[in-house]
């Protein structure tokens, strides 16, 4: 069990974020945010031209890089705490790991380059979000995707149906996408509806809840992120802002309730480090691994992006103050793979308290 | 096989050949064989320096030692405070003289040692201690009274700190000296602690008097020596915790709820779910400050982080054990009361070795670098403060 990052993941960590600080900062996200661009297109060209990160853990045989899960969450660990606009969690983490995880070569050959490369960007609707829809002869599709990472935007969409896995190409006959109002507004979401859309079956759909899984670690790690960046935001502030003659770091009611945030951050870090071990390591680990991260970090990030917003005073709610976006963020991503119900059930049942 | 493998394997023969069959309550003099064995057989002060009576080897031996003394329960609690708080002190700031003397018999277990530092009007607050030191002719004259010691029944000698000048600010009055607990002028009285034993004692000292020779550093320069000595405590505490047993544990809190039928229901899977991420959270903390350290990484202050969760936890595993358990938890048959126990003893791990606001403190301080509380005592002479009986005298 490995808990603590190699030099060479550091570097890699390091390069994301000089590289974010530099093109993608907090103004800039703002405004990608703001706008109807779902993401940012230009910033997404250069982290997967630039840095090579939509294929980073994608095999060499389909023009990834080949590199561990540990690798893509010390960069979603950047990508949260800058909270950079990028289909990067959509399409190189769950399309990618559900392709992957598939066992069918030729969908693999098909769509796995153009994931690698960032020039197809695929969304994965969540199995359980909402009733599957159903299967018609010749693989036609009806039915409903309620919430959809980047699925108004995406070249291809991944789901679950009849059993089997199936992709959706965009401009399917028959499908139509809503992009939905997000609170989290760094992270689009749409409904997708089918109605006798056309669909390729991908095998079995049997290694989809692997996929869930590694997806859940590189969540965790994302969320990680940005639990850290808000504690350091308001450590910060809490060093500057003056109240009452004094610094309000100093005052204990605002000390003492950083010290847990801190105790948590740590517990937190130490939570990642081990589910990405286990993504790369250990199968067996995985699925308690998996619903621990998300169990533990679900909570815990949106605790502390709480309680670093509200230390922050009056100007933490105010929309020019970057706390709320990260409280927003850390919300969304609690819910976006089931809800911390959904996780601690699959521990409940990986720990065998359901038998 | 490498060397440090062939140390461990040799290790772990001599400790299955030596601390197999030892009982399971060992008395002092079971325990006081026991670790003149293990010194003969130099597995007693592995890194401490050869010419004292250490075996001069590196932490990477330590280590193997440890790994291998895993599976053991070694019978070596009397000698615990010496060695892992009075010896490094010595070792660090003790005369040349000091280090000959007591270093070796302290390593063999010949000579227990015990730390006197708290009292009743310094808790938290340390330093705000008013054990007296007087210099009268050629000694010292000792005395006040301390709390919460260890050991202290069975101690051959005590490392003290006793203010010794009043005049000074609290921090610089203050010096330590190495006390022979079997003084007349020492009386040790057990002080019975909530669980209904008595796992510290009082110390009270009238006119004992103490040698200039076993002032430990200098005269009114104690106090930076026995931040060094809590800052080993608070280490020890929060990291030696996974070693232990714990009772309240989420495997054996699982394996009692369903022994009782109780895992139909969702509110105690909730209750055994939080149980688990609560403690798996703390045990991968502790494995990757380990693996740190390891790395070369000195956890500092960030001690206190493990001290902290490793109280939180204990108050919160029993609590939990007692819901699932029930009305057994806290009325039971002879041999039972595990979980009572618990709920006896976690208070304890929340207040010893500094309290959970003071953890806090620390690691808001050391660890996040948050500005300091202004002091309402700096910069005044110790005689001046609001302090222990003086606070009672200054309010007449």
């Amino acid at each position: 069990m490995k808990l603590i990052l190699t030099d060479d993941q550091r570097e890699l960590a390091g390069s994301v974020r000089s590289f974010l600080a530099d093109v993608a900062p907090m103004a800039r996200v703002r405004e990608v945010a703001e706008s109807d661009e779902p993401y940012d297109a230009r910033l997404w060209e250069r982290m997967c031209g630039e840095l090579g990160l939509a294929g980073l853990a994608v095999p060499e045989e389909y023009g990834g890089a080949g590199a561990g899960h540990a690798e893509v969450a010390a960069v979603q660990e950047e990508l949260g705490a800058a909270l950079t606009p990028s289909p990067f969690l959509a399409s190189a983490v769950l399309a990618a790991n559900v392709l992957l995880e598939a066992a069918d070569e030729e969908a693999a050959k098909a769509y796995l380059p153009g994931i690698a490369a960032g020039t197809t960007v695929a969304a994965v609707s969540v199995p359980g979000d909402g009733p599957a829809p159903a299967v018609r002869a010749g693989d036609r599709l009806d039915g409903t995707l309620p919430h959809v990472v980047n699925g108004a935007d995406a070249d291809l969409v991944l789901l679950v149906a009849d059993g089997g896995l199936f992709a959706v190409e965009s401009g399917a006959e028959g499908l139509a996408r809503t992009p939905l109002t997000v609170l989290d507004l760094t992270r689009p979401q749409a409904r997708l509806s089918l109605d006798g859309t056309p669909a390729r079956r991908i095998g079995s759909g049997e290694g989809v809840q692997r996929a869930l899984e590694l997806a859940a670690v590189a969540l965790a790690a994302e969320q990680l992120g940005g639990l850290r960046h808000c504690l350091d935001a308001m450590v910060e502030y809490a060093k500057l802002r003056v109240q009452f003659g004094r610094y309000v770091g100093s005052f204990q009611g605002v000390k003492h309730k950083l010290a847990d945030m801190h105790c948590t951050l740590e517990q937190a870090e130490s939570v990642v480090r081990y589910a990405a071990w286990a993504a790369d390591e250990s199968a067996e680990e995985l699925p308690v691994a998996a619903a621990l991260a998300q169990s533990y970090m679900g909570r815990a990030y949106f605790q502390v992006a709480k309680d670093s917003l509200l230390l922050h005073g009056g100007i933490g709610f105010t929309w020019e103050h970057d706390a709320h976006l990260y409280y927003k963020r850390a919300k969304s991503s609690q819910l976006l793979l089931g809800s911390p119900r959904h996780h601690r059930a699959h521990l409940a049942e990986s720990l065998g308290l359901l038998a | 096989m490498t060397d440090l493998d062939e140390y461990g394997r040799r290790a772990r023969a001599w400790l299955d050949a030596n601390a197999s069959d030892l009982p399971r309550d060992p008395d002092l003099a079971t325990c006081r064989a026991f670790m003149a064995e293990l010194y003969d057989a130099g597995y007693s002060g592995i890194t401490w320096p050869s010419e004292y009576g250490g075996q001069g080897l590196s932490a990477a031996e330590e280590r193997a030692f440890q790994q291998a003394s895993r599976d053991h329960r070694l019978p070596v609690g009397p000698f615990g405070i010496g060695l892992g708080m009075c010896g490094p002190t010595l070792l660090s700031i003790g005369t040349e003289e000091h280090k000959k003397r007591y270093i070796r018999p302290l390593l063999r277990g010949e000579e227990i040692w015990c730390q006197m530092f708290s009292e009743p009007g310094a808790g938290s607050d340390v330093a705000s201690l008013q054990t007296r030191a007087v210099l009268d002719g050629d000694a010292w004259v000792v005395n006040g009274q301390k709390v919460w010691t260890s050991v202290a029944r069975q101690a051959d000698y005590g490392l003290l700190i006793a203010r010794t000048d009043p005049d000074a600010v609290k921090h610089q009055g203050i010096t330590m000296f190495i006390i022979d607990m079997h003084d007349p002028g020492v009386t040790v009285r057990p002080l019975r602690d909530m669980s209904g034993d008595s796992h510290f004692n009082e110390i009270f000292f009238d006119d004992v008097r103490v040698a200039p020779d076993q002032v430990v550093g200098e005269v009114n320069g104690g106090w930076s020596a026995a931040v060094t000595t809590l800052l080993h405590e608070r280490v020890s505490i929060g990291m030696g915790a996974t070693r232990t047993e714990r009772a309240a544990s989420f495997g054996n809190m699982a394996a009692a709820a369903r022994e009782r039928g109780l895992l139909e229901d969702p509110a105690v899977r909730e209750q055994l779910i939080d149980l688990y991420l609560q403690e798996r959270a703390f045990d991968l903390f502790n494995a990757r400050l380990s693996q740190e350290v390891k790395a070369g990484i000195q956890p500092g202050a960030r001690g206190s982080i493990a001290k902290l969760l490793l109280a939180e936890l204990t108050l919160a595993s029993s609590d939990v054990a007692s819901e699932i358990l029930g009305a057994d938890a806290v009325a039971y048959e002879e041999g039972g009361g595990t979980i009572a126990r618990a709920l006896a003893f976690a208070p304890g791990m929340a207040l010893g070795g500094g309290t959970n606001e003071i953890m806090r403190n620390i690691i808001g301080d050391r660890v996040l670098g948050l500005p300091r509380e202004p002091q309402v005592d700096r910069g005044v002479p110790f005689r001046e403060l609001k302090v222990g009986t003086q606070a009672k005298e200054a309010g007449k």
